[in-house]
């Protein structure tokens, strides 16, 4: 796992570095901390309340970690057309694995679908969707 | 005997790598090549033109000894022959990252035109071609570029918008895993046109595949497309970032807050300078057109609407997937020629034409013309080509709190009628839904669209009244 300050030096060059900055310190450290935000601000000459809102402003970063596996669930339209809502009682009925709403995989012919990592599994009725919460946990 | 299985997103949601896997081991050579975009059959395999689909792993012994059932030559199939493909002519048929499968299909041809033609001639070609932005405005793509190239300033971008965020669409991610040379040519033409030597991709995390694609094509043709640069970079998963001046400034590192305009980021756009931002399917359709000449692309389509626009049927259908059309083909026969009806066989009682800003439409509508203005004239949009089908199970009610729940989330919470109006708008929608003042309570909701329309800076709170008003209005019962 790269540090903090690896990860500002990789990037610092490039234009707009903060958005890869934060993706990496996601990636590798699981969320960016009040740390993280204080040494990401100092090397990039901004204030810790605008690195703050960067990162409060996007869905894909987090102030705290996360310590469950994630399951990135669909529920956009096309996802609910094909019916994805009936899947959320299940999703409900545990806590071993996060079910996160996420807004479209461009799988919406598919769904319901859903993102586990960098991996894309569709056509998800109930059977699926226990097997990859069961598979993931 | 050569196996060509897909490798885009959809094919591996369906399982196609494990397919291709057991193709391997019973020895067969298999290769990865970009979908057709018949999704409903992936995983889809193609040996010697024949079709095969969907493919489960048990399938295989029998597909290699001839006895699997088969939909015929796939080119036949009356899916794919009932199309035009400009921009997807190579779906299905190429190796994504192969060079030599894209210069052998007519890759690098438009560029090459396009070098010899110079700046002005780029301009002139495009302008003529009727070309119009694909990512939902229709804003004419030749009169964009041209005020780029007259604008002052020695540092010009080309941004491409890649963060196709509607529910069902999925041309733009098709278009970066199957043929993600053909996006890069398409800004190289544009880097000439108005002088620009640096491109971004603006590509949503929710797509891992189209990032990992097109990092590794901008490295593969870096010496082609050179001195013009390319980089790819990452959304965060806000929807408001499709909208053009909040894309520069998620690019920019800042909160992806929506830009008061003007100015025009053709005037002041990425780091305040003049920025081409057009949207993947806009950029893709460029070398098509340098290659054939505006004249041929403007050939196809009806009024003012010219070309070809890659439709997505999606949802609740039979044959969900990318259809490629000359624009002026109905609603109706998108739906139920092409798309067979909902998959469930249940009759379809609303389509959802534009993603989630876009209006519901009720079969009553089905004669209308897949084409800009006759949308915009019916309250609906065309916006980026998505289709999304409902059967007679879906309640129209909760679909306008979806809507505004929807706006709610992902307002960037810049001007007030999106970021109160969408919250405000839900509770409204509760009561409704409960059976509280009905009446008054749809009489609030149509005033505070009404404010949101006209008072929202962008379209994200701008266009939400879409889907909301048009459920009330054909809708009533599912409201009373």
């Amino acid at each position: 796992m790269r540090t903090i300050s690896d990860i500002i030096l990789l990037h610092r060059e490039r234009e707009g570095p903060l958005l890869p900055i934060l993706h990496d310190v996601q990636a590798e450290h699981g969320h960016v901390s009040d740390s993280a935000i204080r040494e990401i601000a100092e090397a990039l000459n901004l204030t810790r309340a605008e690195v703050h809102g960067v990162v409060s402003f996007y869905h894909d970063f987090t102030k705290n970690p996360e310590s469950r596996p994630v399951i990135k669930l669909c529920r956009a339209e096309a996802c609910q057309a094909r019916g994805v809502e009936a899947l959320i009682p299940l999703a409900n009925s545990q806590s071993r694995v996060k079910v996160e709403a996420i807004y479209c995989l461009g799988l919406c012919s598919v769904g319901p679908a859903a993102l586990v990592g960098k991996d894309v599994v569709a056509r998800l009725d109930a059977a699926k969707f226990s097997a990859l919460i069961e598979a993931v946990a | 005997m050569k196996v060509r299985i897909s490798d885009d997103a959809v094919a591996l949601a369906c399982g196609a790598d494990a397919v291709a896997a057991a193709f391997l081991a019973a020895g067969a050579e298999v290769e990865r090549v970009s979908s057709w975009g018949m999704q409903w059959l992936e995983p889809l395999v193609e040996i010697d033109g024949i079709g095969y689909g969907p493919v489960s792993t048990d399938q295989v012994p029998s597909i290699l000894d001839g006895t699997a059932e088969t939909i015929g030559r796939i080119e036949d199939h009356p899916f794919i022959a009932r199309q035009t493909r400009l921009t997807f002519a190579r779906a299905g048929k190429t190796r994504p990252l192969s060079l030599d499968d894209y210069a052998a299909a007519g890759g690098w041809d438009g560029l090459n035109k396009a070098r010899e033609a110079g700046q002005a001639a780029i301009l002139e070609t495009v302008l003529q071609s009727g070309l119009r932005g694909r990512g939902g405005a229709g804003f004419p793509a030749g009169i964009k570029w041209k005020t780029v190239s007259d604008a002052a300033g020695d540092r010009k971008y080309i941004v491409c918008n890649a963060d196709e965020g509607d529910s069902g669409t999925f041309a733009d991610r098709m278009v970066m895993e199957g043929d993600p040379f053909m996006l890069i040519e398409g800004m190289a033409i544009a880097g000439l046109a108005v002088g620009a030597n640096k491109g971004f991709v603006y590509i949503r995390s929710e797509y891992p595949h189209a990032v990992a694609k097109m990092e590794a094509a901008i490295k593969l043709s870096a010496h082609i497309v050179a001195p013009f640069e390319l980089e790819v970079r990452v959304g965060a998963g806000a929807y408001v970032c499709g909208e053009e001046t909040s894309l520069l400034n998620s690019l920019e590192g800042k909160r992806g807050e929506v830009r008061a305009k003007p100015p025009l980021p053709a005037h002041k756009g990425l780091f305040g300078c003049p920025t081409v931002i057009n949207n993947v399917l806009t950029l893709a359709a460029v070398p098509w057109i340098l290659s054939n000449g505006a004249e041929a692309y403007a050939a196809f389509g009806m009024g003012r609407s010219k070309g070809t626009m890659p439709i997505q049927l999606a949802g609740n259908i039979k044959h969900g997937g990318l259809f490629e059309t000359a624009f002026g083909i109905t609603l109706g026969q998108l739906v139920n020629d092409i798309g067979g009806g909902s998959e469930t066989g249940q009759p379809v009682r609303a389509v959802q034409v534009g993603g989630p800003l876009g209006a519901y439409h009720p079969p009553s509508q089905f004669d209308l013309p897949f084409e800009y203005e006759a949308f915009a004239a019916a309250d609906g949009l065309i916006g980026h080509g998505g289709i999304v089908v409902f059967d007679d199970s879906v309640n129209m009610a909760r679909q306008a709190r979806f809507a505004l729940e929807f706006c709610a989330i992902e307002s960037c919470g810049k001007c007030t009628p999106c970021r109160l109006g969408a919250t405000r708008g839900v509770e409204t929608l509760d009561r409704i839904i409960a059976g509280e003042n009905v009446e008054a309570n749809l009489a609030l909701i149509a005033d505070l669209s009404e404010t949101m329309k006209f008072g929202s800076l962008c379209a994200l709170g701008g266009f939400t009244p879409y889907p909301v008003m048009s459920a009330i209005k054909h809708f009533p019962d599912d409201f009373r």
